[in-house]
């Protein structure tokens, strides 16, 4: 096929590191800060790594056809294990590391995985606690020994000695690294990789290497990337988009790809690399402007008063270039004093001085922020797709940025909206399927086209998503609604950070609410508001009043019939260990109607509060007992 | 042979007696805690085996040498490092300033080959960052390296503080109740770290703690201390289970629980 000309027959992650170490063996192809420092890998440090690596496993029994699953954070040996496993004609799976227990055995067993590679101590014991119910799995390799010492397990054996077990053998089979390397083609399974379900068990969708390269190409052509670029690795590797990056683009670009110190120290060493390409989902972008934000307020009175007049200038020339407008030599003027007068320290602060291809994706992005970082010179861009289709199959293009669209297709994907309103896409990226779940791949996947399970429709060519097909309800009386465009919208207020909408069968619409404790907490600081605990501070009356204007903002631009009637502040954060959200933060519904059913009940029950009795799990397992007495307020201006 | 042992030690101040007559020895490689009631001198125990006391009789043998007359700097050469129970840093010095200043002990350059930053001095100081910086990654502070101790939160300056101990390589640490005022996560780290580092440093510790869970799952061996006299020495079974531990305890509140004093 056409799509992998460009790698002129190195059409797999391993044949492309193998061709990488050729042209440039000298250049950095990862860099890690350890012990203070950033320790650069060669392109052909690399390629001996995964090479003594890879003989290691096969050592170990890994075989052609074999799955090998890898947990643990953003580090080199995770990368390595991968390719190691895909030199020797195996697949990779990836786990993630804040995964419970049981989500960790459930993927380990449904993937046939024999060797399991986990990183320190915590997924060990993982591993090793549900061994038991894990027959396949008969290695685990781990990387990092602190406090392994005393572990006796016969299962265990360290990154280390898996790789001295290669060296014996390389020594013995100096070629047979790359006889078996060679023997992989485009069309070989490259991954599994598990999605996150806001419904049941999780599924693994099976990408070959032509679905992840012809991504990575495709994306390229309308994102460039350069090989001098520098990239830093911090979301899950387990992810979609993370492999896109760190594996499928930095192979067939060659550009560097960088791990963090330490989850903590993700920001800072952001800002010492200074990346030339990020990918990051919302939340990230989100913490960034509030970042800013908590600051100004906390500078001194000089530098808020220019951050306060230049930043309408940055907007204003972002606005003019979100309608079309041209933006005449005057604004360029104004802006460049801006630019040299904030934003340019602004980018500095942040580490995105020499950001050049900037993207956001996995869920809505407030317009706001959009407007924010374009505004201080950012070209962020809006991504689309799925797991299921290696990634992406829309993005933003230069200078024509909507910020209600998630942009067009990348070449070589098509675009459709079926009758019954969902997104449809066919491109070389469309997956071989769920493994072991065929019943699952004949949904999602027909003639070619995949089915999202997203409503929306296109305009001009620009794709608008509007929510999952399922999710899209109905009033009592007939209208529709998509309580996630409306929580999205909840959401882009600073104030909130979770909004779950109801109103299924219901005569109108309430909202259960979070509040964001960082800023609000700021806010009743100004207000000089005292509070003790989250609990307490969201069911203050002022703190009401504040998201209650919020609310009404999203209303304006809500048809009448379907507008936020009600809502409440709820007493604790929703969280991914009460199994509330997703590990990739998606509200699960189902679950959160069901807990506080009876916050729910009391809305329509039209009752003033609601008085609660739950009872908090900590992550330690303590738990505490919350008696608190839950405002329900109505806004005063009547809906319709 | 026991690393440390502390044989008939008297500790008077005036006519109070904080210490009569404690005896007891620490093994190599082993966790050793002492508890007690408040006021049961197990402090004083720990200034008098580093050396910001003077016991008036008996005698502290470090490897079976006796150091009740040496100077605390002197002892510190000797591998005995400390933390405190109020938390003793140099509030306005970042972490890893605070951490080198516990590499002091082992350097050799004068200030002109320091300062000049030349030859013996740059190779002693680089090779005193890279242990410092193998200590910052095993406490898990990467995060706060260069950021000033004062402003960060207590559970964290405990950890720095242990750190700073750490960078002398002690042969014996002493520990003056390193989970006090933290919240259940920061204990279990802690407690980690002080696993850590006798399992894989082969660090002997000395402790004392207030968390009878900490001390109960952590030491190999505990002595019990009331009013200045030790009542008991055992393993963590044995103490729980003596009757003269149990009468010094009750009248405290929740004898047996979390929850601290400091």
């Amino acid at each position: 096929m056409s799509t992998l000309d460009a790698l002129l027959g190195d059409d797999t992650f391993p044949k492309l590191l193998v061709r990488n170490a050729r042209r440039h063996p000298a250049r950095t192809a990862l860099r890690e800060k350890d012990l203070g420092i950033w320790q650069p890998v060669s392109w052909q440090g690399y390629l001996e790594a995964v090479r003594e690596l890879a003989l290691g496993l096969r050592e170990l029994g890994l075989r052609r056809g074999h799955k090998l699953a890898v947990v643990g954070g953003n580090r080199p040996e995770w990368v390595m294990s991968e390719l190691a496993a895909q030199a020797m004609g195996a697949a990779s799976v990836g786990v993630y590391q804040d995964s419970t227990l049981h989500e960790v055995a459930f993927v380990l067993d449904h993937c046939d995985a024999e060797i399991v590679v986990a990183e320190d101590q915590e997924q060990v014991d993982k591993v090793l606690d549900m061994l038991e119910g894990l027959p396949k799995v008969r290695h685990v390799v781990y990387t990092d020994p602190r406090g392994l010492r005393a572990y006796r397990h016969p299962a265990l054996i360290s990154f280390e000695a898996v790789r001295e077990k290669g060296r014996a053998v390389l020594a013995r089979q100096p070629r047979l690294f790359e006889e078996e390397v060679a023997k992989g083609s485009a069309d070989d399974l490259a991954i599994i990789s598990y999605t996150s379900g806001t419904t049941g068990f999780p599924k693994g969708a099976m990408l070959s290497f032509r679905n992840l390269l012809a991504m990575a190409l495709a994306l390229h052509e309308v994102d460039p990337k350069r090989p001098g670029d520098e990239f830093v690795s911090f979301l899950p590797l387990a992810w979609i988009g993370e492999q896109m990056m760190s594996l499928s683009s930095a192979l067939a670009l060659g550009f560097t790809v960088n791990f963090p110190e330490a989850p903590e120290t993700m920001m800072e060493n952001v800002r010492e690399i200074g990346p030339h390409v990020m990918f990051a989902p919302p939340r990230v972008w989100e913490g960034m402007v509030s970042s800013v934000q908590v600051r100004i307020m906390d500078t001194t009175a000089f530098k808020r008063f220019m951050y306060e007049r230049l930043m309408p200038l940055g907007y204003a020339v972002a606005d003019r270039r979100f309608s079309g407008k041209p933006v005449g030599a005057g604004w360029r003027l104004l802006y460049g004093l801006a630019h040299l007068l904030l934003f340019r320290a602004l980018k500095d602060r942040l580490g995105l001085s020499r950001l050049r291809t900037a993207s956001t994706g996995g869920a809505a992005l407030g317009p706001d922020v959009f407007r924010f970082f374009h505004a201080i010179g950012v070209p962020l861009k809006q991504i689309y797709g799925q797991t299921e289709i290696a990634g992406i199959s829309c993005i933003h293009r230069e200078g024509d940025i909507r910020f209600h669209t998630v942009g067009q297709p990348i070449p070589g994907t098509e675009v459709r909206i079926s009758e019954t309103g969902e997104i449809l896409s066919r491109s070389p990226s469309v997956f071989l399927g769920y493994y072991k779940n065929e019943a699952a791949t004949g949904e999602v996947v027909r003639e070619g086209w995949l089915h999202s399970g997203d409503a929306g429709h296109l305009e001009d060519g620009h794709l608008v998503v509007i929510d999952r097909l399922k999710d899209v309800m109905r009033l009592a009386d007939g209208t529709r609604f998509s309580p996630q465009f409306i929580e999205n919208r909840l959401k882009f207020s600073p104030y909130v950070k979770e909004a779950v909408v109801i109103g299924q069968d219901r005569p109108y619409l309430c909202a259960l609410l979070c509040i964001d404790m960082g800023i609000v907490g700021k806010w009743a600081e100004k207000q000089k508001i005292g509070y003790t605990t989250y609990t307490d501070l969201s069911s203050r009356s002022e703190v009401y009043d504040l998201v209650e204007k919020e609310v009404e903002l999203v209303n304006a631009t809500l048809p009448s019939a379907a507008r936020v009637r009600k809502f409440v502040l709820l007493y604790k954060e929703l969280d991914a260990d009460d199994d509330e959200l997703t590990r990739t933060r998606k509200v699960k519904r189902n679950v959160v109607e069901e807990r506080y059913g009876d916050v729910i009940a009391a809305v329509y029950g039209e009752r003033q509060a609601v008085d609660i009795d739950a009872t908090i799990r900590f992550q330690d397992g303590k738990t505490a007992h919350v008696q608190a007495k839950l405002p329900v307020r109505e806004l005063l201006r009547k809906v319709a | 042979m026991a690393l440390l042992d502390v044989r008939n030690a008297t500790l008077h101040f005036r006519g109070l007696t904080a210490l009569a007559d404690v005896r007891f020895s620490v093994e190599q490689g082993s966790i050793h805690a002492i508890i007690g009631p408040n006021g049961a001198g197990k402090t004083s125990v720990l200034n008098c085996v580093s050396g910001v006391y003077r016991p008036q009789r008996g005698e502290i043998l470090l490897d079976g040498r006796d150091v009740v007359r040496l100077a605390p700097s002197a002892r510190t050469r000797l591998g005995v490092a400390r933390t405190f129970q109020n938390i003793a840093l140099f509030k306005g010095m970042t972490v890893l300033d605070n951490i080198l200043v516990g590499r002091h002990v082992h350097q050799r350059a004068d200030v002109l080959m320091g300062g000049l930053y030349w030859g013996p001095g740059q190779r002693e100081e680089l090779a005193d960052r890279r242990r410092v910086e193998d200590i910052i990654d095993f406490l898990e502070i990467q995060h706060v390296r260069k950021k000033v101790v004062g402003t960060l939160a207590y559970g964290l300056q405990k950890r720095v503080e242990l750190a700073r101990a750490l960078a002398l390589e002690p042969r014996l640490l002493l520990l003056d109740e390193p989970m006090a005022g933290m919240n259940a996560e920061e204990k279990e780290d802690m407690a980690r770290f002080i696993l850590d580092v006798n399992e894989e440093r082969g660090t002997t510790v000395l402790m004392i703690e207030h968390d009878m869970g900490v001390v109960m799952d952590l030491s190999h061996r505990i002595t019990v201390l009331n009013f200045g006299e030790k009542i008991a020495d055992g393993t963590p079974e044995e103490v729980r289970g003596d009757p003269a531990v149990q009468a010094a305890y009750l009248g405290e509140p929740a004898p047996f629980f979390t929850g601290s004093d400091a």
